[in-house]
């Protein structure tokens, strides 16, 4: 039992001390407001890449809007804590934002994932223009100069939120409901055959990785003091599928390591002397990276100590330690593949 | 979709099945019958229909006309309409003839897919990864882990179903086909590439599972010592159309099947 409970505890110590090391630097003041607000687009862009990766890495499902989901979830969120301005107001907008999400997610979905093939590309496409241009066009969303919500996002809570979402769609994905998921992406057909009803295992992927991508745009309509229609164009979307990508499809570490890393690419691009052909290098990273890696960072594997022992160099344990199983909290009797 | 009816003793009948495919019949009247506890072979030249069969049973294509009937105790099916998980779920277990594994996956996980759906828990379960979520993840693993001992791959659990050698990739489909817990089991060429050595083991293991988990097992094989050895009974197929059925002994001497196989002047002959 405790053997079992080890890689548990040991992914709630590195939360906790992630949590606290970036809690002191900002009470210190090392961390300023710049470094706050990319620590927030980083944490948004976690949560919006893991979702997605849900999606497209692990059921296999193409969808090119996500930034659809984020727009439901940020006017959402903004709307209830214009009306209730208290951070009870914020964390309700974002629990009816998401859900609002979930909800157009299975009303796109239903249809679509009926079909084998690339429909839900499609679909989703045209959903988050279709969100985009209504947020544009109704007069309760601000129109086109938008919303000017309160900030109620702290570290606390985005810490928590960001966390929370990962480990929830972590623990999905180490499921009955995740490995149906997987088999679908492997052969449709094969999961057909022994049981998976493919539609529903699609379906259901679809909205929680909508529903959690709502989460994400709460966040950003809870810490962004403004809220725009254009800030959830096809680009946003395509920024997301590209940290997925970046990151390994099927990976949630490599997803969580790709949003990090993006977020501190463009903290070096802000350098003045760098701004006129800040988007040829950024290109130009991506470009490199696919390159020399076309799987993504990860791959599909995910961070773990497991990998960590197959990189370095054998070292002799003492005999009486026994190996630690797999990382990441998966219950699984040790392997002897390290 | 089901109502009670007395059986006869038969698990699966078609009758006067048809599948056209556009212009093109793949299957045209046939009629089969399988008692529980058979074992039956399905043989024919290559294109002669017989993986459509399988395919109309496990509902990858409806029939264009006529009936497919599943009797499991007192629930008897009408197959034709029911989506492929359904069948599964109604008892019908099936492997692949170009091998469908989940490649990228450990073997293991390819039987506790297939293994999970007897064993169900709630979405809130799966979400929080509660104390009951443990339990039956055990469970399932555990009795993925048995079945693989039985099929000969415990030692492979943890390896990548891609990297099995062959034969060991269609003991993996059987494996997995078993794991749903089926009455009838449809095996679809699975001694496709295996050496003399190979076939013989899959040979008495087919019947070993026969025995052993009461399955009706019909199959389709190109290798003949098999079919010979373990079939009870044989149907032959032909450009869509049942040309003959009978014990193996019948089938050896049957002219119509020789013609099929070997052209007509060996049938004169």
């Amino acid at each position: 039992m405790l053997r079992q409970l080890r890689p548990v505890l040991l992914n709630g110590i590195a939360l906790v001390a992630t949590f606290a090391i970036v809690y002191l630097l900002m009470r210190v003041g090392i961390i300023d407001s710049f470094y706050q607000d990319t620590i927030a687009l980083v944490c948004i862009n976690i949560v919006l890449a893991v979702s997605l990766n849900l999606i497209v890495g692990f059921t296999g499902q193409f969808s090119l809007g996500h930034a659809g989901f984020m727009a439901l979830g940020a006017y959402t969120t903004a709307l209830v804590t214009l009306h209730f301005p208290t951070i009870w107001g914020m964390l309700g907008g974002i629990v009816l934002g998401a859900l609002v999400a979930a909800a157009i997610g299975l009303l796109i979905g239903l249809p679509t994932l009926r079909l084998r093939g690339d429909y839900l590309a499609i679909a989703t496409l045209g959903m988050a223009e279709i969100i985009r241009v209504l947020m544009q066009n109704f007069t309760f969303t601000g129109g086109a100069s938008g919303l000017f919500p309160s900030r109620y996002l702290n570290w606390t809570w985005m810490f928590i939120l960001t966390a929370g979402s990962v480990v929830l769609i972590a623990n999905y994905i180490r499921s009955r409901a995740g490995r149906e998921s997987i088999a679908v992406r492997e052969n449709e057909i094969a999961a057909e055959s022994i049981g998976v009803n493919t539609t529903k295992a699609k379906t259901l992927a679809f909205v929680v990785g909508a529903f959690f991508g709502g989460v994400a745009g709460g966040m950003y309509g809870s810490y962004f003091y403004w809220i725009v229609p254009k800030t959830f164009s096809f680009m946003m979307s395509f920024n997301i599928l590209v940290i997925v990508v970046l990151g390994g499809l099927g990976s949630i570490s490599g997803s969580v390591i790709a949003a990090i890393l993006l977020g501190v690419v463009n903290v070096l691009l802000a350098d003045p002397n760098l701004v006129p052909i800040r988007m040829i290098l950024y290109s130009l990273i991506l470009i490199i990276l696919m390159v020399f890696r076309p799987q993504g960072l990860m791959g599909d594997k995910e961070l773990s100590i497991r990998l960590f022992r197959s990189i370095l160099p054998k070292r002799r344990r003492p005999p009486d330690e026994e190996p630690v199983p797999a990382g990441e909290g998966r219950l699984e009797p040790a392997e002897v593949t390290s | 979709m089901s109502d009670t009816v007395t059986t006869d003793g038969d698990i699966l009948t078609l009758s006067n099945v048809t599948l056209n495919f556009g212009g093109l019949s793949a299957v045209s009247n046939v009629d089969m019958n399988l008692a529980v506890g058979e074992l039956v072979g399905l043989i024919g030249p290559n294109g002669a229909g017989k993986t459509s069969i399988f395919n109309l049973l496990t509902g990858v294509y409806p029939p264009t006309s006529g009936k497919v009937t599943f009797t499991r105790g007192q629930k008897v099916s009408n197959l034709g309409g029911m989506k492929p998980y359904a069948i599964c779920w109604a008892g019908i277990g099936r492997t692949f003839q170009n091998i469908r594994l989940f490649r990228a996956l450990p073997v293991i996980e390819n039987v506790m897919i297939a293994l999970q759906h007897n064993v169900p828990y709630s979405l809130a379960t799966a979400f929080l990864h509660t104390l009951r979520y443990g339990r039956l993840e055990k469970q399932i693993r555990d009795e993925s882990l048995e079945l693989l001992r039985i099929m000969g791959l415990e030692d492979d659990a943890n390896e990548l179903a891609q990297n099995l050698p062959y034969g060991k990739q269609r003991r993996l489909e059987i494996a997995r086909a078993m794991a749903t817990h089926p009455v009838l089991l449809l095996l679809d060429e699975p001694a496709a590439g295996m050496n003399p050595a190979e076939t013989a083991d899959l040979t008495e293991l087919i019947g070993w599972l026969r025995t052993n988990f009461n399955l009706t097992i019909l199959l389709i094989e190109h290798d003949m010592s098999l079919v010979m050895d373990i079939c009870e009974r044989i149907y032959v197929l032909d450009h869509g159309v049942l040309i003959a059925s009978g014990t193996p002994s019948e089938i050896q001497h049957n002219p119509a099947v020789i013609e099929a196989y070997l052209g007509e002047e060996a049938a004169d002959a």
